[in-house]
């Protein structure tokens, strides 16, 4: 029996050792760990009845089997008001535990809240395109596509919003996710506290290029954060509004790239202009427009 | 231009035959109806056809015509289902597999469109018109002819989807079409509009249906038949029913807003010009949510109905049955928001939304612990429908505890839109609706065909089905954790995802061969009927009145009509001997009408008109539903009178 088994089960080790990349098990931020942690929490309540209704189900099943005559039968018995109080009022307290878990974590882990931290968080805007990642960062004026920089131990604010349709931005080993709408801004506040690369994803569909709309992101000391600033504000490329508007135009996937300099409206522009009620005036409005004007409406 | 005033948008190219997949399963799906419509003329059937079961208003029959349709539907979702698959264990690395995005994504669209709309709906219809009347001594619904018409609006639904296959193309946008995904500017071909009238013209055949069933349970309920002495399937078939008359308009108008940005170009849930998206997510989902619990609770009943005649005992605390189904039914309207956590709303709605949806596990729960308490101290016979029963069980208990997980936003943020998801909507879908289907299926077929099904190719089937299912959807919670996302067309080899999603398709496979079984049980069971002939009408040693009257049900159901004294009224019959004595009365009866048949073909009609906007099409078809429904108004021949001779000599025969 065992022997023929055997197979069977070394497939079955191999999986659970493939298993080592299960990125929600592995958090390497506060915040994904905290999410973690109430996971296994809300787990092991809810195992507390669960497993015993398993193992109830195949222990009547197996007593009051028709063969086994020697059990007590009872056809007319349906009624106990004790037993039925015991799981009225089980699952009740259980749930009012869990209820309590889940009220205080949703406002612990609101992804809007700052993450309390001495170090001043750092800003990246991130804008969801048909279909990459057009990463800004206003504070140091450069754009990068499909790769995510920053410091470890740093808290990071990021503002979101999408040209095209609705899409969700998630980085599984630091966070949650959160969508990312045209016309919206949504917020998400991370901090990976320890080095490393990290897959980023785009989790909502959007059309044709959505499987390959992935992008890194890598948590760094503050020194080599400054050299990568330094190496993208070398780079070639410039991200003006036309640059902008012609990238987010082409609908197809894109390699990596880095902006050494980014306009400073450019988010708000690709936001707001989905706002303003008649296109046309819009546009025009729009480039009248100043850096802080957009933040007012959001 | 004359072309484009006679067919709208359709030409020559709206055909994929340059595309062997789609071309192949479109000359399959011809054949197959060509083979139809030929043994039909050959063996000279169709008024045969055209009397017994088109133009049928007998709740028995259009129930096994729903059934019917939910098979071939559960045929095409299956096989949409394994060729997404097949898809991600071929497309990993360099490899993009072979379905192009754009093909891959209209297949897991249809594949949830069909798997709700088309194969779950009519399945649980089927079951409801076979079933319920029966349970509650009446002799047809409180609107037959709207029955028919229900019935063959859901046909022209499915209808419109399969056709899709063949002329132009399905939506792409996943099953429930989130905007702006699904606007003209960024789906531009049909695809979207032939969603939106198979949901239409469907949605209104499932409004009427809703509307007919919850007016049976009402008025035509036999004497002595007290609200809590109904039956349970009743009771849970009442509630699902009421969902049903509450949350359909939302999708109807929910579809008409996308409809009206799409064809007017107004801006309801465009992203800009004052539109929003996030209005249409929550709509869709005030409907979306209740659909679930629609679903489900009929199945709670089929289970409640199984364990009680399996374990020869009453059900465990009916009454707190009823009270929690009744809970169950209102509190699915207030957890919507829980499909969208990460939308961006404040904590405190989150956490308000994710609290409430854990509170419905309370009375889910305690029904679990009614079905174990059946169980215990029972004499348990472990037929098809029991093991279903068990089945669902030990299966839909880990459904539940992953989606209280999931109604944890903090938990939420992490595994929305993952096949962690995916598992859990199909462990609690398969686990839950499909095995309380299946269930059903076995219990009652004797009741509609008069012989039962053969015991052991249904326990082949069961076990394939169990085992399949856990084989295909535990990976996809692990892959799920592992962060890979729900509806990816490829992915890159280093993520070590490949290995589980090959079990995934092995699971899959496992599956069909439960389904070849079921196909294989019903070829065998119609060969050796005269053998498995259910001669008593009771085959189960029953306990409802469904029980009561021979196999198959006579067109009629109940000669006389039967005087309900307690619960569980005919087991307590056979306990105490109790004969209703036979004295006959003349029996309404309605008479057969095409009207239901002809109103939804021409409704057919419309919204193929609207999908290539064939304009004169839309105006000619339109006033010909008007006019049907006006003709029919006036039709005053509908009803006629079984008389006391004629039951007497048909009660003789059987």
């Amino acid at each position: 029996m065992l022997s023929k088994m055997r197979p069977v089960l070394l497939i079955v080790f191999m999986l659970f050792l493939s298993g080592c990349k299960v990125a929600m098990l592995d958090p390497k931020g506060s915040i994904a760990a905290d999410e973690k942690h109430i996971m296994l929490t809300s787990l092991a309540l809810m195992s507390i009845i669960v497993i015993p209704v398993i193992i109830l189900a195949f222990l009547f099943a197996w007593r009051y089997r028709e063969g086994n005559t020697k059990a007590e039968y009872l056809p007319n018995w349906s009624h106990s008001t004790l037993l039925e109080v015991i799981w009225w009022s089980v699952p009740c307290v259980i749930i009012i535990i869990l209820g309590y878990i889940t009220w205080t974590s949703t406002l612990r882990l609101d992804p809007y809240k700052a993450i309390n931290n001495p170090a001043k968080p750092i800003e990246i805007q991130v804008i969801s395109l048909e279909w990459k990642w057009l990463f800004i960062y206003p504070e140091q004026h450069i754009a990068t596509i499909n790769y995510v920089e920053f410091p470890v131990d740093v808290p990071v604010r990021f503002y979101i919003t999408a040209e095209g349709p609705m899409n969700s931005f998630q980085i599984p080993q630091l966070a949650g996710q959160i969508y990312a709408m045209a016309g919206m801004q949504t917020k998400l506040n991370l901090i990976a506290n320890e080095l490393g690369i990290y897959q980023g994803y785009a989790t909502n569909l959007t059309g044709n290029g959505f499987s390959d709309m992935k992008f890194t992101a890598r948590a760094t000391s503050r020194a080599e954060f400054n050299q990568w600033v330094k190496q993208v504000k070398s780079s070639p490329h410039q991200l003006t509004m036309n640059a902008y508007n012609q990238l987010a135009q082409q609908k197809d996937n894109h390699a990596v790239s880095y902006y050494s300099f980014a306009a400073s409206d450019i988010y708000e522009v690709a936001m707001m202009k989905y706002m303003m009620p008649m296109p046309n005036r819009g546009e025009a409005i729009l480039s009248n427009r100043s850096h802080d004007a957009g933040k007012k409406h959001v | 231009m004359f072309e484009k005033m006679l067919l709208g948008n359709l030409t020559l190219q709206a055909i994929p035959y340059q595309n062997p997949i789609i071309a192949g399963a479109g000359i399959f799906m011809m054949l197959v109806a060509c083979i139809i419509m030929g043994s039909l003329f050959y063996y000279k059937k169709w008024t045969w056809l055209w009397r017994e079961w088109i133009t049928s208003v007998d709740h028995k029959k259009i129930g096994v015509m729903y059934i019917i349709l939910a098979a071939v539907m559960l045929l095409r979702g299956i096989a949409d289902a394994v060729m997404m698959r097949i898809q991600q264990v071929m497309a990993v690395g360099d490899s993009t597999g072979y379905l192009p995005p754009e093909h891959y994504n209209q297949i897991f669209t249809a594949h949830g469109v069909i798997m709700i709309f088309f194969m779950a709906m009519p399945f649980m219809f089927g079951l409801i018109n076979i079933v319920l009347p029966l349970q509650i001594g009446a002799r047809d619904v409180a609107f037959p002819f709207l029955n028919s018409l229900s019935f063959w609006l859901a046909v022209v639904g499915a209808g419109l989807v399969n056709i899709s296959l063949v002329i132009g193309d399905f939506a792409a946008t996943g099953w429930l079409a989130y905007p702006p995904l699904s606007e003209l500017a960024y789906s531009p071909g049909v695809g979207v509009d032939y969603y939106i009238w198979a949901l239409q013209i469907s949605g209104v055949g499932t409004l009427l249906s809703g509307i007919n069933f919850v007016v049976t349970v009402f008025k035509m309920r036999c004497p002595g038949m007290t609200f809590m002495r109904m039956p349970i399937f009743t009771w849970t078939a009442l509630c699902s029913m009421i969902l049903v008359i509450l949350a359909f308009p939302v999708l109807t108008v929910t579809l008409a807003l996308l409809f009206l940005d799409r064809y007017f170009g107004m801006h309801f849930f465009t992203a800009d010009m004052g539109g929003n998206a996030m209005m249409y997510i929550n709509l869709i989902w005030i409907w979306g949510h209740p659909e679930v619990y629609i679903l489900i609770l009929p199945a709670f009943g089929i289970y409640s109905e199984v364990v009680a005649t399996f374990s020869k005992k009453y059900l465990f605390g009916y009454a707190t049955m009823v009270w929690a189904t009744a809970c169950i039914t209102v509190l699915a309207f207030i957890v919507w928001l829980h499909h969208f956590f990460t939308m961006g709303a404040g904590a405190n709605v989150n956490a308000f939304f994710g609290v409430a949806t854990m509170i419905i596990s309370v009375p889910t729960g305690v029904k679990v612990f009614n079905w174990l308490f059946t169980m215990y101290k029972g004499r348990i016979k472990f037929t098809t429908p029991m093991l279903w029963t068990m089945g669902f069980i030990t299966t839909f208990v880990i459904g539940g505890m992953t989606g209280v997980l999931m109604a944890v936003p903090a938990i939420d943020y992490q595994v929305h839109n993952s096949l962690f998801l995916i598992a859990h909507f199909h462990n609690a879908i398969i686990g839950g609706v499909v095995f309380g289907y299946l269930a059903g299926f076995t219990y009652w077929f004797p009741k509609a065909f008069g012989f039962k099904l053969n015991e052991t190719l249904g326990k082949y089937a069961f076990w394939c089905w169990i085992i399949g299912f856990y084989v295909a959807f535990m990976p996809l919670y692990v892959l799920g954790l592992m962060g890979m996302t729900r509806r990816l067309n490829h992915y890159s080899a280093g993520n070590g995802w490949h290995p589980y999603l090959v079990v995934a398709a092995i699971g899959a496979f496992i599956i069909v061969a439960g389904i070849v079984f079921q196909i294989a049980q019903l070829i065998v069971s119609i060969k050796n009927r005269e053998q498995y002939k259910d001669h008593t009408g009771d085959p189960w040693d029953g306990r409802t009145l469904e029980w009561s009257i021979p196999s198959p049900a006579p067109f009629y159901n109940f000669a006389v009509t039967p005087i309900v004294n307690s619960r569980d009224a005919f087991w307590e019959a056979k306990q105490q001997n109790i004969l209703q004595e036979k004295t006959y009365e003349d029996i309404h009866m309605p008479k057969n009408t095409s009207a239901g048949f002809i109103i939804a073909m021409l409704s057919g009609l419309v919204g193929f008109a609207l999908i290539w906007h064939i304009t004169w099409l839309i105006i000619v078809g339109l006033v010909s539903v008007m006019t049907a429904v006006i003709i029919r108004s006036f039709h005053l021949d509908i009803d006629y009178y079984l008389t006391v001779p004629e039951i007497e000599k048909l009660e003789s025969q059987s």
